[in-house]
C-alpha cells in the first residue's frame, strides 16, 4: 500500500505546531498501525530528521499508553481497538490518512503526537481507591458476598485503560465517562460504598479543576471507547453526586 | 463543600439544564395541545386562550417562572458551549464526529439558538402585542380575539414558512434533548422506552406545530 | 565474597512468623525521617510503594510510563494463585510450595517458595478489600480456575484482565498517598544509575524524559522493581519500553546477577506474521484449559496446509497429532509452559508446522464447542443431534469464557477463531533469573532491594502460570515492609542525604557523558536496527533450546555486535528533551551486555532445567535432563568490567522439604 499521512508535528510544549505531509510506501495490510509509523520513523531516522514521536507501550491493548487521533477518530477507523490493535488492514491503497495527537486543554502535548494525561492521575488521588491499609489483617475475601451482577458491572467499569479516547473525541473534552468509571466500580461494590459519598464529591471537583468540558451526552465516548465503557455509568455517577451532594 | 459543589459544579449545571429542559418541554406540550384546538374549534381555542391570558395564577405565578425558565436554559447553555469550547483550545484538522454521534447531539448550540430566535419572533407577534393590549392600552376584555389574531399571523408565506424552519430545528433539538435530560438526571435506565418515546415526542410535537402553522396558512 | 542467603533458622512453616518475630522495628515517628526510592510501579513496586508509605516512610518512586497504572503488570491476563482451598479440592499452603518448587524444576530457594504460598491468601483478602472486581459465582463468592502445571483450582481472576485489575488495586493505594503526600510521584523518568555512598546504596541518578534533565534522587534505601529482561530478545510480550537498565545498573555497581539464562518462553502467543513485526501478543494460558493443540500427522498434510492447498478443517481425526495429549496423557494440553513450547518447537523443526514460516501449531476449540454445545442443548432439553444447534450452543458457552481473547485473535490475524483453530507459537514471556538477592530480598549491595520479576528468587528454573502476579504482589505488599525496616532501624537518626555528595557528582557525570556520547555518535543505524540484530541472536542460538556452538557463537556476536553499536548507532534529535531514541539507545546499551552475560550463564549451566534447555543434556524422551549432583546451585555472577569476565559465585540450593525427582507430567 502507498498512502499520504499527514501528521501534527511539534517540538516541545511551548512550541507552535503544524501539520506536515509524508508519503510511504510498502506498507501490508498485517502491520499494526504503529508498526506502519516505526517504519516512518525509520526512513525519517536514515534521512536525518527527527522521528516522530507517539506514546506506546504494551501495543497489546491494553496499558493505554497509545493514543492518536486518526483520521478525526480516536484510535482510528476501527472499534473496541487501541491504536496498536489498529491494523493497516482498515485502510486501502491511496488513502490519506491524518494523525493527531489527542486534544483537550486537559492533555497539554509535551512532543508530536505525545499529550500529557496526568490529570487523570490526579483526579485518581483525589479519591480513586478505598482507604484500606495494606497490613495484610483485612477480613477474608470471602467474607462479604458481593451480588454477581454488580460484581459483573463493576468489573465492567474497572475495564477502562484511562487512554483518554474519551475525552480526545468529546466534542467538549469532557472526561465524564473516565470519572464516571472510577466511581461506578466503587460503587457497585460493597467495600467501596462507605466512602462513595466524599468520592464523588472530590473526584468531580478535581475533573472540574482540571480543565474539562461537561457531558452533553452525544454518547460518542462510548462509541470510541477501545473497552466499551458505557454511559450507564455516567448516569450513575450523576446519580450519586447528586445524592452526594444533598447529604453533605 | 458539598452545597457549594452543588451550585458550581459541571454535574449540578448539566442537572439544571436537564430540569429547565424538562420543564420547557412540559410547557411545550400543554402548549401544543391548546393550539391543536384551533384545527378543532374556534371557540374552544379562544376560550383556553383566554383562561390562560387572564387567570391570575398562570399570569403571575406559572409564566414568570417560564420566562425564568427560558431565560436560564438559554444563558446557561451559551455559558456552557463557551467552557466546553475553551476545554478544547486547538481544534483538530479532521474530525469526524458522524462517525461516533448524531447531528443534532454535536449541534444543540445551533439548534438552540435558532430557537431562541424564534421565540424572539414569537414575543415579538404574541406576547408583546398581548401585554400591551392588556397592561399598557388597558383594553376591554375580549374572548374571541386569540383565534384571529393568530390566523392574521399566518397569512404571510414568508412567516409561516421561518415558523416551519423553526420547527424542524426544534425537533432536532428535541431529538437529543430529551433522551439527555434523562440521562443528565441520572435515569437508572435510559432504556429504549424512553428513548423511543423521547423520538416520538420530537417528532409528533414540533411537526404537529408545523401542521397548524401550514392548516391556518392554507385555511385562512 | 561468599553468598550468605540468611534464610532464617527454624522448620519451613516456622521460619517466616520466627524471622517477623525478631526484626528490628523502626517506630511511626523515626519512619518519617527515613526517605525509600522505587523503581518501577508494577504490582511489586505499586504494592511496596504504597505499602511502605503507609507505614510512614518517605516513598519517592519512579516509573518511565506516562502513569504508574501503565507498567506491564497489566498485561497478565490469566490469574493469580492462592492457597484459599476455597474450592475444597486439597490445596495447602504447602502444595501450593510443593508445585511451586517442582514447577520450577527445583531450582527455586525452599524458603522463599514457602513464604510465598503463606502469605497468597492475604493477597486475595487484601484485593478484594481494596475493591478490584475478582470473578464472583452466583452465590456471590470467589470463582476460580485451573492452571498448567497443578491439579486443583487455585487461580483467582478478573476475565483476561487480571494483571491489570491487580495493578489498578496497587495503584489506587498508591493514589491514596500520593494524596496524602507520602508518595511523591515521578512519572517518565528513568533510572540510569546508582549512587552508593560509603558501601551503602544512597540515591539514584534519573532522567526527566520530558525535558531531559539529568536528576539526582537520594534515600535510605533503594528498591528495584523494574521487571524482567525478556525485550533481550527484541520480540517479546513484553511491553515496548520493558527494559533491564535498572537492574543493570546495580548489576555494574556490584548487585550478583542470578542464573540470566532462566527465560520462560510462553507457549501460546500470535505467531509472527513478518520482518515489520514490533512485538509478540501472548494468549492466555487460560485458553489450554479448553483448546486442544496439535499438527497435522503427516509431512505432506502439513506442506499442503502450509501451500494454502489444505485447510486444518479438512484433516480427520486420524489425520492430526494432538503431540501433548500423546506424550502428556496426564496432563494433556496442560503441561507446564516450558514443555509446551518445546514440545511445539520440536514438531515445528521435524517439518510439521503449520503458517507460511512453518512455526506454528494449532489450537483448536472445536471439540470444547463440540463438548459444551450437547451439554448445553442437553440442560435446555434441546435435540443433541442438531448439529448446528449444537454448535451455536457451544459457540456461546466459549464465547463467554474467551471471548475478549477470540476478539483480540481476530483483529491481529483476520481469521474466526470459532470456525478455524487458532495458530500459536511460543514467544519469550518472562524472566525467572534476574538480580541475586537474599531472604530479605537485599541484592549484595547493602540498602540496595530488588522485588518482583527483577529479582531471581521464587521461581527456579520455570515459572506456572498466574505465579508472577502472585510474587509481585507478596513482594510489595507483605515481605519488604517487614525487610527493609529491619535494614533501615540503625539509620533513623541520620537525616536526610545530600545530594551534593561526591558520589552523586560521580554518578551524574557518568551518566551525562554516555548521553553525550550517543549523542556525538554520527553513526548510520537506528537503534533498532541492532536491538533486532541482537534479538536474533539471542532467539536463534540462545532460545528454547540451546546448545554449546550456538552459545559460544552467540557470545562472540553479541560482543562484536556491541562494539558495532557503539560506533555505528545514530541517535537523532536533541538530549535536552523528550527523545524517545536516546531512550532506546540507553537500554539497548544495557540489552547489549546482559545478552552475552546470559548466554555465558546458559553455555556454563551443563544441564536442562526448565526454561533452560540445552540438547546435549536431555532424555531419550526429549526430557530436560537435570544434573542434581553437579548444578543444584543459583549462578550468581559479579560484573567485575565486562560481562564475559564475570566471576561465578554459587549459592547451594538445600531441599530439605521437596524431593528431587525427574519431573514428570506424564
Amino acid at each position: 500500500m502507498k498512502l499520504t499521512l499527514k501528521i501534527w508535528r511539534q517540538k516541545n510544549a511551548a512550541a507552535e505546531g503544524k501539520i506536515v505531509e509524508y508519503p510511504i510506501d510498502h506498507i501490508e495490510p498485517d502491520m499494526s498501525f504503529l508498526e506502519m509509523l516505526d517504519i516512518l520513523n525509520d526512513e525519517l531516522i536514515m534521512k536525518g530528521d527527527e522521528p516522530v514521536a507517539f506514546d506506546h507501550d504494551c501495543r497489546e491493548g491494553i496499558c493505554g499508553m497509545c493514543s492518536l487521533y486518526i483520521n478525526g477518530e480516536a484510535h482510528g477507523p476501527d472499534r473496541g481497538v487501541t491504536t496498536c490493535q489498529l491494523h493497516m488492514r482498515m485502510f486501502k491503497d491511496g488513502d490519506t490518512i491524518f494523525i493527531e495527537p489527542f486534544r483537550a486543554k486537559a492533555f497539554p502535548v509535551i512532543k508530536d503526537l505525545v499529550v500529557d494525561r496526568s490529570s487523570f492521575d490526579r483526579i485518581q488521588h483525589a479519591g480513586g481507591f478505598i482507604s484500606v491499609n495494606t497490613s495484610g489483617n483485612t477480613i477474608d475475601a470471602n467474607t462479604i458476598p458481593v451480588n454477581k451482577k454488580d460484581a459483573d458491572d463493576a468489573f465492567d467499569a474497572a475495564a477502562c485503560i484511562g487512554c483518554g479516547a474519551c475525552v480526545a473525541t468529546c466534542k467538549n473534552s469532557s472526561a465524564m465517562l473516565f470519572v464516571a468509571a472510577k466511581v461506578s466500580q466503587y460503587a457497585l461494590l460493597p467495600q467501596g460504598r462507605i466512602e462513595a459519598t466524599d468520592r464523588v464529591l472530590n473526584m468531580v471537583s478535581q475533573m472540574d479543576a482540571e480543565g474539562f468540558g461537561n457531558c452533553t451526552n452525544t454518547g460518542a465516548c462510548e462509541v470510541e471507547c477501545p473497552k466499551g465503557i458505557s454511559l450507564e455509568n455516567i448516569a450513575r455517577m450523576n446519580r450519586e453526586y447528586m445524592s452526594a451532594s444533598l447529604k453533605g | 463543600m458539598a452545597k457549594s459543589a452543588l451550585l458550581k459544579s459541571s454535574i449540578a449545571k448539566k442537572v439544571a439544564m436537564a430540569l429547565s429542559g424538562l420543564f420547557l418541554m412540559l410547557f411545550l406540550a400543554q402548549h401544543f395541545f391548546i393550539n391543536m384546538t384551533s384545527v378543532f374549534s374556534e371557540n374552544t381555542f379562544n376560550s383556553i386562550s383566554h383562561f390562560m391570558g387572564n387567570n391570575p395564577l398562570v399570569q403571575f405565578v406559572i409564566q414568570p417562572i417560564l420566562i425564568v425558565g427560558v431565560v436560564f436554559h438559554f444563558i446557561m447553555g451559551i455559558v456552557l458551549d463557551f467552557k466546553n469550547r475553551a476545554a478544547r483550545p486547538i481544534a483538530y484538522a479532521k474530525n469526524n464526529g458522524a462517525a461516533n454521534s448524531s447531528w443534532a447531539s454535536r449541534n444543540m448550540i445551533i439548534t438552540g439558538l435558532v430557537v431562541l430566535a424564534f421565540i424572539i419572533l414569537h414575543f415579538y407577534d404574541f406576547w408583546v402585542p398581548e401585554m400591551v393590549y392588556k397592561y399598557v392600552e388597558v383594553n376591554s376584555l375580549d374572548e374571541t380575539r386569540y383565534f384571529h389574531e393568530m390566523t392574521a399571523k399566518f397569512e404571510s408565506p414568508v412567516r409561516t414558512g421561518l415558523y416551519c424552519l423553526s420547527f424542524v430545528l426544534l425537533a432536532l433539538h428535541l431529538w437529543h434533548g430529551f433522551s439527555s435530560s434523562f440521562q443528565s438526571v441520572g435515569a437508572r435506565r435510559v432504556s429504549l422506552g424512553t428513548q423511543k418515546f423521547g423520538y416520538a415526542f420530537a417528532i409528533i410535537i414540533p411537526f404537529g406545530f408545523i401542521f397548524i402553522a401550514l392548516f391556518h396558512h392554507f385555511n385562512h | 565474597m561468599a553468598l550468605d542467603s540468611k534464610i532464617p533458622e527454624g522448620s519451613i512453616s516456622d521460619k517466616w512468623t520466627n524471622y517477623k518475630d525478631h526484626i528490628n522495628l523502626v517506630n511511626p515517628a523515626n519512619k518519617r525521617n527515613l526517605d525509600v526510592i522505587i523503581v518501577g510501579t508494577g504490582l511489586a513496586g505499586g504494592s511496596a510503594a504504597a505499602t511502605l508509605a503507609e507505614l510512614g516512610y518517605n516513598v519517592k518512586a519512579f516509573c518511565f510510563q506516562d502513569s504508574p497504572r501503565r507498567a506491564h503488570s497489566i498485561a497478565a491476563q490469566g490469574g493469580i494463585n492462592a492457597a484459599k482451598n476455597y474450592q475444597g479440592d486439597g490445596d495447602s499452603t504447602f502444595r501450593l510450595f510443593y508445585d511451586t518448587v517442582k514447577g520450577g524444576d527445583y531450582r527455586a530457594r525452599e524458603a522463599n517458595v514457602h513464604r510465598l504460598a503463606e502469605v497468597s491468601g492475604n493477597i486475595i483478602d487484601q484485593c478484594v478489600a481494596q475493591g478490584v472486581p475478582l470473578a464472583r459465582e452466583y452465590g456471590g463468592l470467589l470463582d476460580n480456575r485451573s492452571f498448567g502445571g497443578t491439579l486443583v483450582s487455585r487461580t483467582f481472576y478478573a476475565k483476561g484482565q487480571t494483571g491489570q485489575q491487580l495493578l489498578l488495586g496497587a495503584y489506587s493505594a498508591m493514589n491514596r498517598q500520593i494524596g496524602r503526600g507520602k508518595i511523591k510521584m515521578h512519572n517518565r523518568h528513568e533510572m540510569l544509575d546508582l549512587v552508593i555512598v560509603n558501601g551503602k546504596a544512597r540515591g539514584i541518578i534519573a532522567r526527566n524524559l520530558v525535558t531531559g534533565e539529568i536528576e539526582r534522587h537520594s534515600a535510605h534505601a533503594v528498591v528495584i522493581a523494574s521487571g524482567g529482561y525478556g525485550n533481550v530478545f527484541f520480540l517479546s510480550t513484553n511491553a515496548m519500553g520493558s527494559n533491564a537498565t535498572a537492574a543493570w545498573k546495580i548489576h555494574k555497581k556490584g548487585a550478583f546477577f542470578a542464573n540470566p539464562c532462566y527465560t520462560q518462553i510462553h507457549p501460546t502467543c500470535i505467531p509472527v506474521s513478518g520482518d515489520h513485526q514490533s512485538k509478540l501478543t501472548l494468549m492466555s494460558e487460560s485458553l489450554r484449559n479448553d483448546g486442544r493443540i496439535w499438527v497435522p500427522a503427516k509431512l505432506e498434510d502439513a506442506k499442503a496446509i502450509r501451500e494454502g492447498k489444505k485447510k486444518p478443517t479438512d484433516l480427520s481425526e486420524a489425520e492430526r497429532d494432538y503431540y501433548l495429549e500423546r506424550r502428556y496423557p496426564a496432563f494433556g494440553n496442560l503441561v507446564p509452559r516450558d514443555i509446551a513450547s518445546r514440545a511445539a518447537k520440536e514438531r515445528c523443526d521435524a517439518g510439521f508446522g503449520v503458517n507460511k514460516t512453518g512455526e506454528a501449531v494449532y489450537l483448536d476449540f472445536a471439540a470444547a464447542i463440540q463438548r459444551y454445545g450437547v451439554d448445553q442443548a442437553r440442560i435446555k432439553h434441546l435435540d443433541e443431534k442438531d448439529t448446528a444447534l449444537v454448535i451455536k450452543l457451544g459457540t456461546e458457552v466459549v464465547a463467554n469464557k474467551y471471548g475478549n481473547l477470540f476478539q483480540m485473535y481476530e483483529k491481529i490475524v483476520d481469521e474466526n477463531p470459532y470456525s478455524t483453530p487458532m495458530m500459536i507459537y511460543p514467544a519469550v514471556h518472562y524472566t525467572m533469573g534476574g538480580t541475586w538477592v537474599d531472604y530479605n530480598l537485599q541484592t549484595t549491595i547493602p540498602g540496595c532491594f530488588s522485588i518482583g520479576e527483577s529479582n531471581f528468587s521464587d521461581h527456579g528454573a520455570n515459572r506456572l502460570g498466574a505465579s508472577a502476579l502472585m510474587q509481585g504482589l507478596a513482594d510489595g505488599y507483605f515481605v519488604l515492609p517487614y525487610t527493609i525496616g529491619d535494614y533501615l532501624s540503625p539509620d533513623i537518626k541520620m537525616g536526610a542525604i545530600s545530594t551534593d555528595l561526591p558520589e552523586f557528582v560521580a554518578a551524574e557525570k557518568a551518566v551525562k557523558d554516555q548521553i553525550e556520547r550517543f549523542m556525538n555518535n554520527k553513526g548510520t543505524h537506528s537503534v533498532d536496527y541492532f536491538h533486532k540484530k541482537l534479538g536474533k541472536i539471542m532467539w536463534d542460538k540462545v532460545g528454547m533450546a540451546r546448545n554449546a556452538k550456538g552459545l559460544n557463537e552467540a557470545i562472540v556476536e553479541i560482543a562484536a555486535l556491541r562494539e558495532e553499536f557503539y560506533k555505528e548507532v545514530k541517535v537523532p534529535g536533541d538530549a535536552n528533551g523528550f527523545n524517545q531514541e536516546l531512550e532506546k539507545a540507553t537500554r539497548v546499551a544495557d540489552f547489549l551486555e546482559l545478552g552475552e552475560l546470559f548466554a555465558k550463564d546458559a553455555l556454563h549451566r551443563n544441564e536442562s532445567c526448565g526454561g533452560h534447555f540445552r540438547e546435549e543434556y536431555q532424555t531419550e524422551e526429549g526430557e530436560a535432563q537435570r544434573d542434581d549432583e553437579n548444578f543444584a546451585y543459583v549462578a550468581a555472577w559479579e560484573y567485575t568490567g565486562k560481562p564475559s569476565e564475570a566471576v561465578l559465585h554459587k549459592e547451594p540450593l538445600v531441599f530439605d522439604n521437596v524431593k528431587l525427582v525427574q519431573r514428570s507430567y506424564k
